[in-house]
C-alpha cells in the first residue's frame, strides 16, 4: 500500500472481494434491482419480534452468505469490520458476538459501507490479515424510531425526505481467490456547509461527496472517464444534482462517465412514491454495491467503478440543539481484473 | 485591565457555558477541496430543494380535517338520537369513539399513510393526538410496559399537553385580572 496525494490509498497487493452477499427487505425486493439480491424478506419484521432484532438478523444472514460465497469458514475469517446506524452500533457488535471473529466496530453513518471496505482492504493489502469481512446494515424502522418519529406516526414528509433502506451488504476481502480488485480508496474529511434540516440529507451530504471526488481525482491524477460508473451512496434526487453542480464548478468533467446514486437506483420512485426523494442508510450503498454493481461487473458490463458512500454524522441530540449536519464521504475504486 | 476582563470569559468557555471561539459551524476553505463558501452553498442547496406544495396541502388539510369533523358530528348525532343524550352528554363518548377509530387505524398501519397525503388535516383533530400517543406506545412496546410504553407514550403528545396547560394558565390569569379572554361552555 502506498499513500498517493493527501488522502488516497493505492493498494498494490491486489486485495479482492472473493465473496459477497446482499440481503434486503420487502420494499427493496419490489424495486428494480430485486434480482441482484441474495435474499429478499417479504416482511419488514424480518421474522423477529423487534425492529432491532430484525436488523441484526439481516446482517447475520449477510455475513453468513458472504462467507459461504467466499468458500471460507467462520474460523478462517481473521477480522470483521462492521458498523450500522443504531446507537453504539449494536447491530454490528451483536452480530460480531455470534460470528466470533476478532472485530472492529466503525461508524461513518451511511458511509460505513465503504469505510469498512477500505479498512478491510488496507488490512489485507498490508498483510495483517488473510480474510477480512466488511459489512454493514440498516433498517427503515429502527432508523425512523431513533432519528425521527415512531413508524406509525402520521406526519407528512417533505418532498426532499429520503427512505432508509432495509438491507445488509457484506464482502470478504482477501489476496487469494477470484473477484473484483480493490485498487484505491480515498478517505473523506468531514464537511459541513451549514445545512440543519435533518430531512434534507441529500443537500447536507452533497459537499462531502463532491469534496471526496475532487480529492480522489487530484490525488490519483485520473479523470472521471477512467471509471465506467461513479456512484454516490445516498444523495437521492436532491443531493445528486447539487453534487453535479459543485463538481462542475470545480472543473471535474463528470460527463465523461455515468454518474448515478445508489439511493436513486434501488427504488422505482414512480411506483414506490413513499420513498419520496430516494433511498438512504448504510444498507443502501452496501446492497447496491455488493449486489447490483458487482453482479454487473461479474457479467462484464462494468470494468471500473468508483463507489462514493456518503454519511451524515448527526445525532438526534445534535439537531435538536440546532447544530448543523457534518457529513463525510469515502470512495473505493473496484476494478475487474483484466 | 484587559486581562482581567478576558479571564471570566475564558473561564465560562472552559466550562462550556459560553460556546468555544470558532468562526461559523462549517469547514473553513483551507481544509476543503471545494472553493464554494457556506453562504453560496446555501443558495445552491435552496435552488435544488423541491418546495412543499403549500396551497395543495392547505386545501387537502381543510377538506380532510373537515371530513373528520363531519364524522365526529355524525357520531354525536347518533348518540343523541340513539341514547337520548343532550349535546353536552354526547360529547365525551363521541371523542372516545373518534380516539378508538384513530387507534385502530394506527394499529393497522393506515393512519400514517393517510397523513402523508392529508398533512395537517389528520394532525389537528383529536384523532391526530390519539395517533401520536398510540404510535409511540406501539413503537416502544419492545422496551417493555414501564420503560417502553409508559415512559414514551407522551414523547410526542407531551409538549401539546405542557403548552396547552401553559396557555390555559396565561388565559386564566388574563381572565382573573382583566375580566376578558375566558369563556363558559
Amino acid at each position: 500500500m502506498k499513500l498517493v496525494g493527501r488522502q488516497t490509498w493505492q493498494f498494490e497487493n491486489r486485495p479482492r472481494i472473493i465473496g459477497r452477499a446482499a440481503v434486503v427487505g420487502p420494499e427493496e425486493g419490489a424495486g428494480p434491482l430485486s434480482a441482484d439480491f441474495d435474499y429478499v424478506y417479504d416482511n419488514l419484521e424480518i421474522g423477529e419480534k423487534t425492529w432491532e432484532k430484525g436488523e441484526r438478523k439481516l446482517l447475520e444472514q449477510a455475513t453468513q452468505l458472504a462467507l459461504i460465497n467466499a468458500n471460507i469458514t467462520k474460523e478462517e475469517l481473521q477480522f470483521f469490520i462492521g458498523g450500522d446506524l443504531l446507537n453504539q452500533i449494536i447491530s454490528s457488535s451483536f452480530s460480531a458476538r455470534k460470528l466470533g471473529a476478532p472485530y472492529l466496530g466503525v461508524f461513518g453513518a451511511c458511509s460505513t459501507s465503504m469505510e469498512s471496505l477500505a479498512l478491510a482492504s488496507l488490512i489485507v493489502d498490508s498483510g495483517a490479515g488473510e480474510y477480512v469481512l466488511a459489512g454493514t446494515v440498516s433498517h427503515n424502522c429502527t432508523v425512523e424510531k431513533q432519528f425521527r418519529y415512531p413508524t406509525e406516526y402520521g406526519s407528512q414528509k417533505p418532498p426532499y425526505a429520503q427512505y432508509t433502506v432495509t438491507g445488509s451488504g457484506c464482502g470478504v476481502v482477501s489476496r487469494s481467490g477470484d473477484g473484483p480488485v480493490i485498487t484505491r480508496a480515498t478517505i473523506g474529511r468531514v464537511m459541513d456547509l451549514g445545512i440543519k434540516d435533518p430531512f434534507n440529507m441529500g443537500a447536507a451530504m452533497a459537499p462531502a461527496a463532491a469534496d471526496t471526488i475532487v480529492s480522489h481525482f487530484r490525488d490519483t491524477g485520473l479523470e472521471p472517464g477512467y471509471y465506467d460508473l461513479i456512484v454516490t451512496g445516498d444523495l437521492a434526487s436532491v443531493g445528486l444534482p447539487i453534487t453535479k453542480e459543485l463538481l462542475q464548478k470545480e472543473g471535474i468533467p463528470m460527463e465523461q462517465t455515468t454518474f448515478n446514486d445508489c439511493g436513486l437506483m434501488i427504488y422505482d420512485r414512480e411506483k414506490q412514491p413513499f420513498v419520496v426523494a430516494g433511498g438512504s442508510g448504510c444498507g443502501c450503498s452496501a446492497t447496491v454495491t455488493y449486489g447490483h454493481i458487482l453482479n454487473r461487473m461479474q457479467k462484464g458490463d462494468l470494468k471500473r467503478v468508483l463507489v462514493v458512500a456518503t454519511g451524515a454524522l448527526l445525532s438526534p441530540i445534535s439537531y435538536q440543539q440546532g447544530e448543523s449536519i457534518p457529513c463525510i464521504a469515502h470512495a473505493v475504486a473496484i476494478e475487474k481484473e483484466a | 485591565m484587559q486581562r482581567q476582563a478576558v479571564r471570566p470569559i475564558r473561564f465560562l468557555r472552559r466550562f462550556c457555558i459560553l460556546p468555544a471561539q470558532t468562526k461559523g459551524s462549517g469547514n473553513g476553505k483551507k481544509s476543503s477541496s471545494l472553493s464554494i463558501s457556506e453562504q453560496d452553498y446555501k443558495k445552491v442547496a435552496k435552488k435544488h430543494e423541491p418546495s412543499r406544495p403549500i396551497l395543495a396541502n392547505c386545501i387537502k388539510a381543510f377538506f380532510v380535517g373537515g371530513f373528520i369533523c363531519i364524522i365526529g358530528q355524525a357520531i354525536q348525532e347518533a348518540f343523541k338520537a340513539g341514547f337520548d343524550m343532550t349535546s353536552k352528554e354526547a360529547a365525551s363518548p363521541t371523542v372516545a369513539v373518534m380516539i378508538l377509530i384513530s387507534v385502530i387505524l394506527t394499529c393497522l398501519g393506515v393512519y400514517d399513510k393517510i397523513a402523508q397525503w392529508a398533512g395537517a388535516g389528520t394532525a389537528v383533530p383529536v384523532t391526530g393526538f390519539a395517533n401520536s400517543m398510540c404510535s409511540a406506545a406501539l413503537e416502544h412496546r419492545a422496551e417493555g410496559l414501564v420503560l417502553g410504553v409508559g415512559a414514551n407514550m407522551f414523547k410526542l403528545a407531551g409538549s401539546v399537553i405542557v403548552f396547552g396547560v401553559v396557555a390555559a394558565f396565561i388565559i386564566g390569569i388574563i381572565y382573573a385580572f382583566l375580566g376578558f379572554g375566558g369563556g363558559h361552555l
